[in-house]
């Protein structure tokens, strides 16, 4: 680092006071090397700059990332879950070739909410704003992977007997939705990545499981002692 | 502490590396890193496949005459995949590359999206969008002012086909209108039609029972290149190919000759003689069916007319044929000749077939009679594994309505194309011939106004300078197609049709499957632009001219008069998708023939052989009297089709034109087949740009030297050469049709050219 002539003999306690007089007395030691209270203020702006980054990093940064979205319908699923006959495959059923239908569409609804059923708000909006002109919700999904990921339900669920709740936590019971905190650079959800922006430590009981390629081979790794090849998943 | 310009920038400097440095200990840089390599995945132009529930609709091809029937599959309604239907009788799951790319109609880039209205000069590109009402009512008023102005025959139309429900109702309103120039585009069936009707006296859809035989003699016919229903034809080489023998024909070594059991080189042009050649041999080794011949056959023998004039018969005018004589006009060996006719007449199920190519080019009649009667002499006619006919659908004939003295009389005017004539009396359809006509009319074109639906003659009629000279005199032109082809960018209106996938249509097979198949082509998606089904727009048009006219289309719409024609067939058709007729009788009644004699005739007494060789009936070997003088043109040019190009009023999807080899088209060049001697001769290499002259045309080529074509032939592709369509297509090689003209069958007037002559010089 290049010494200044304005800081040669200043410490950092003595910075503002001496500062402007060293000005006019400083021409004879003009080249002399850089006095160590100099160090100081260097380290200092480091830090600075170093505990900031950290902070905006770990704090501000998953701030700025996500975006906060509601669902257009408060869904209650635990009202749901109580009134069907087959758990969670009565909205979120496998279709006949064996892929999974994923996220109920209007037609699986109008059965019973061609008008509404209770005074709830949220129902009346459902079928006000949805069932009655025909338009199919914009749920967001929080599962929802990108087109290079070729997943099978029906292997995890039919062939390898899991449960949704292994992956999807207890949605299920959920009494409202959550807040879908969207990747504003990917469009994903947060759940993907998972909340802890560190990816350290467990998801709390209850809550999804990250979806990351990693998080698959983790898994593939302990049940099935493999990763699994790229095209198992990248058709 | 004292903060200056060069403490500020220290201090700066090392804040900043601080903040690097914590920030390598955050998720910021791996967190980005990730999530911009996903943010690649989804911007806005990368297409991303639909997910959602997969359904498979059926329907039928229309975008060939074959009519393969299609599974398409779709996800959450959207069509994403096309594939031959399983069930499907003519083609049973295998389909030809145009029909799996299919979906590119659909979607791509050549959709007319709305109704059209010329603003610039023609083919100029500039067009106004107009409403259905607006361009509709400009062609029901120019057909009104030519009808006031008693000139209802002067409206002429051009269709694809002359089968099914659309055709008839627009046949139906061409007739009521008052016009009798309802012209359908060429194929080679027309000349094997006239040959069945000849020989046999049955109007309707020639048969070719390829599938029961075993021993297919291909006179050029490109089984393996799109002739007749490609997705049919490809089973030929699926497992059953082992049991039987394909005899391929044809002076280039096309895939269909490649894949066949043998391939024979012969001059182009003499197919006739080496049929007859072959029908000298049969009978001389007393091969042939004495069954069929003695009883059910008239003519093979000389005969003697009431009149007292002694005829010659087939069997005596073909002694003339002898293999000597054969081996010289087409160049294939004498003991080749005699060993393939012993190995046809004693097949245990032989037939011949003909129509070059994917049998757009109709050929001499003599040519298909030769080959017609080839089979007759192996008792091939009426049987299975044998050539026969289908009459056509049985549907309603709708009621002729009282039409008025201008309509009436207009109808009764001959056609312009001249089919139907007395010197063309048993032929449908010329459009070959319209160009010339409207060319060499005395003042006004005698076409005032055309219409074109499923055609694309700009582009498909020989000789493309002719045909726009001649359409340059017709005031006005209406297109219906769908696309933006080079008929519908020559234009004055466009009123686009729904495209294949969007539009309801039965769909009879004319592409010889032995049983009538009468399909249900119906739509798999909602239409995606303002387009309007054809036959819907017809019967708009007939309603707003009003009057007896509107009264002869009590129908709502076109649905409403399929479901009407079809009467008691609807229910079956709509249920099933498909009917299937079997009109085949057993012997002796397949024998009964509809001819003057009662008979099968070897001497087709119904031929108007005025202009043939000393007034005989009998098929003749004459050469074509191609164009271009030997001298100045001492090349002969000959055309190819190959299953990856479409030739046809529908052209290449770019998918199809993905596959094409660099031996075909290279960059924007076509490629030219020829012989490498030919090619030293001419100090032509590899590569080479060359300049292609014909009497018709030029263009500029490069040369692909090729074994498997004759020296002193040189072969292009067809299907290239387009003008319109799309980016994907247009300008890339050379339409063949550039290049040549057409030539009439003295006797039939159908187009019988097969080739011209050429020079190339290289340049």
């Amino acid at each position: 680092m290049s010494s200044t002539d304005q800081h040669q003999t200043v410490s950092p306690e003595a910075t503002s006071e001496a500062a402007p007089d060293s000005v006019h007395h400083a021409p004879n030691t003009n080249d002399s090397p850089p006095a160590k209270s100099s160090g100081w203020a260097i380290f200092l702006f480091f830090m600075i700059g170093f505990v900031g980054s950290l902070l905006a990093g770990w704090i501000l940064f998953p701030e700025l990332l996500y975006s906060k979205k509601q669902q257009p319908i408060d869904f209650n699923h635990a009202i749901h879950l109580d009134l069907v006959d087959d758990g969670c495959e009565s909205c979120h059923y496998f279709r006949d070739d064996g892929s999974f239908a994923g996220m109920p569409n209007l037609d699986s609804c109008i059965d019973c909410h061609e008008e509404a059923q209770t005074d709830d708000p949220e129902e009346i909006k459902f079928v006000d704003e949805y069932v009655t002109p025909g338009i199919e919700v914009p749920w967001l999904n929080h599962s929802k992977q990108p087109d290079c990921v070729f997943f099978s339900h029906s292997a995890h669920v039919m062939g390898a007997d899991m449960s949704c709740e292994s992956c999807h936590g207890d949605i299920g019971t959920s009494e409202h939705t959550r807040v879908y905190e969207e990747n504003k650079l990917t469009g994903y959800s947060r759940d993907i990545w998972g909340h802890s922006i560190s990816r350290l430590g467990k998801p709390k009981p209850g809550d999804p499981l990250p979806m990351k390629m990693n998080d698959c081979a983790k898994c593939h790794e302990e049940e099935t002692g493999h990763k699994g090849a790229c095209f198992q998943c990248h058709k | 502490m004292k903060i200056d310009r060069r403490s500020f920038l220290t201090y700066t400097t090392v804040a900043v590396l601080g903040g690097a440095a914590g920030s390598m200990l955050t998720p910021v840089p791996w967190k980005l890193m990730d999530d911009a390599a996903i943010w690649t995945q989804n911007w806005p132009w990368t297409p991303v496949p639909e997910d959602g529930e997969v359904t498979y609709k059926q329907s039928v091809c229309t975008l060939c005459p074959g009519g393969c029937g299609i599974t398409v599959r779709l996800v959450n309604d959207r069509p994403i995949k096309i594939e031959g239907s399983k069930e499907y009788p003519v083609n049973k799951g295998s389909l030809c590359p145009m029909g799996i790319s299919g979906l590119q109609y659909l979607y791509g880039p050549s959709r007319v999206t709305s109704p059209l209205k010329r603003e610039g000069n023609r083919g100029e590109g500039k067009w106004k969008k107009v409403s259905w009402d607006e361009a509709l009512a400009a062609v029901s008023k120019k057909l009104a002012e030519l009808r006031s102005s008693g000139r209802p025959q002067s409206v002429a139309c051009i269709t694809g086909s002359d089968q099914g429900t659309i055709p008839n109702l627009i046949d139906r309103f061409m007739s009521v209108y008052g016009s009798p120039n309802f012209i359908r585009s060429a194929t080679a069936n027309d000349a094997v039609e006239q040959a069945v009707y000849l020989t046999q006296g049955k109007l309707g859809t020639p048969v070719f029972d390829i599938e029961n035989a075993n021993f297919i003699l291909s006179f050029g016919s490109g089984i393996l290149d799109g002739w007749g229903a490609a997705g049919r034809m490809f089973n030929l080489y699926g497992n059953g190919k082992q049991s039987k023998t394909i005899i391929q024909i044809e002076p280039r070594l096309s895939d269909t000759a490649a894949m066949a059991n043998q391939w024979l080189g012969i001059n182009p042009g003499t197919e006739t003689a080496l049929a007859l050649g072959l029908a000298n041999v049969i009978i001389k080794k007393s091969l042939y069916d004495k069954n069929f011949v003695e009883n059910f056959a008239f003519g093979f023998d000389d005969w003697t007319d009431e009149n007292g004039n002694t005829h010659e018969g087939f069997a005596t005018m073909v002694k003339d044929f002898t293999p000597d004589k054969v081996s010289q006009i087409t160049g294939i060996e004498k003991t080749e000749i005699i060993s393939l006719a012993m190995a046809f007449a004693r097949a245990s199920r032989p037939i011949a077939i003909n129509g070059r190519g994917q049998g757009d080019m109709p050929g001499s009649i003599d040519e298909s009679l030769a080959v017609q009667l080839l089979n007759a002499l192996v008792g091939n006619i009426n049987k299975t594994g044998g050539i026969s006919t289908v009459p056509d659908a049985n549907y309603a004939k709708w009621p002729e309505v009282s039409i008025d003295a201008i309509a009436s009389k207009g109808r009764q005017q001959p056609r312009i194309d001249g089919a139907g004539s007395e010197q063309f009396p048993n032929t449908r359809h010329l459009l070959n011939r319209l160009p010339e006509i409207i060319n060499s009319a005395q003042g006004d074109s005698p076409v005032q106004a055309l219409l074109v639906t499923e055609a694309n003659p700009m582009y498909t009629l020989p000789d493309t300078a002719a045909t726009k000279k001649a359409f340059d005199q017709i005031p006005f032109i209406v297109s219906f197609s769908p696309y933006m082809d080079e008929t519908a960018d020559y234009a004055d209106y466009i009123l686009p049709n729904h495209s294949s996938l969007e539009r309801l249509q039965d769909v009879p097979t004319v592409a010889g499957t032995s049983r009538q198949v009468i399909g249900l082509a119906k739509p798999v998606v909602q239409p995606m632009y303002d387009t309007k089904h054809v036959g819907d727009s017809f019967i708009q048009l007939a309603n707003s001219l009003g009057g007896f006219i509107a009264d002869a289309f009590p129908w709502r719409d076109y649905e409403k008069f399929l479901q009407a024609t079809l009467k008691d067939q609807w229910r079956d058709l709509k249920k099933k998708g498909v009917i299937e007729i079997d009109h085949t009788l057993p012997e002796p009644l397949a024998f009964t023939f509809n001819t003057v004699s009662g008979k099968f005739e070897f001497y087709p007494t119904a031929r108007n052989n005025a202009k043939q060789k000393n007034h005989s009936a009998l098929p003749s070997y004459t050469p074509v009297p191609i164009e271009g003088d030997i001298q100045r043109f001492p090349l002969v040019l000959v055309p190819y089709d190959a299953i990856r190009l479409a030739s046809n009023h529908i052209a290449n999807a770019p998918f199809m034109t993905k596959t094409i080899d660099d031996t075909v088209l290279k960059k924007q060049i076509g490629m030219i087949e020829i012989n490498p001697k030919t090619a030293r001769k001419l100090g032509l290499k590899e590569d080479a740009t060359a300049l292609l002259t014909t009497p018709k045309g030029k263009a500029t080529v490069q040369i692909h030297l090729y074994e498997g074509i004759m020296p002193g032939l040189i072969a292009i592709p067809k299907g290239l050469g387009h003008t319109a369509y799309n980016e994907y297509l247009a300008n890339k090689g050379t339409n063949f049709n550039d290049l040549i003209g057409p030539i009439a069958d003295p006797g039939s007037g159908l187009d019988m050219a097969w080739g011209i002559r050429a020079k190339l010089i290289r340049v």
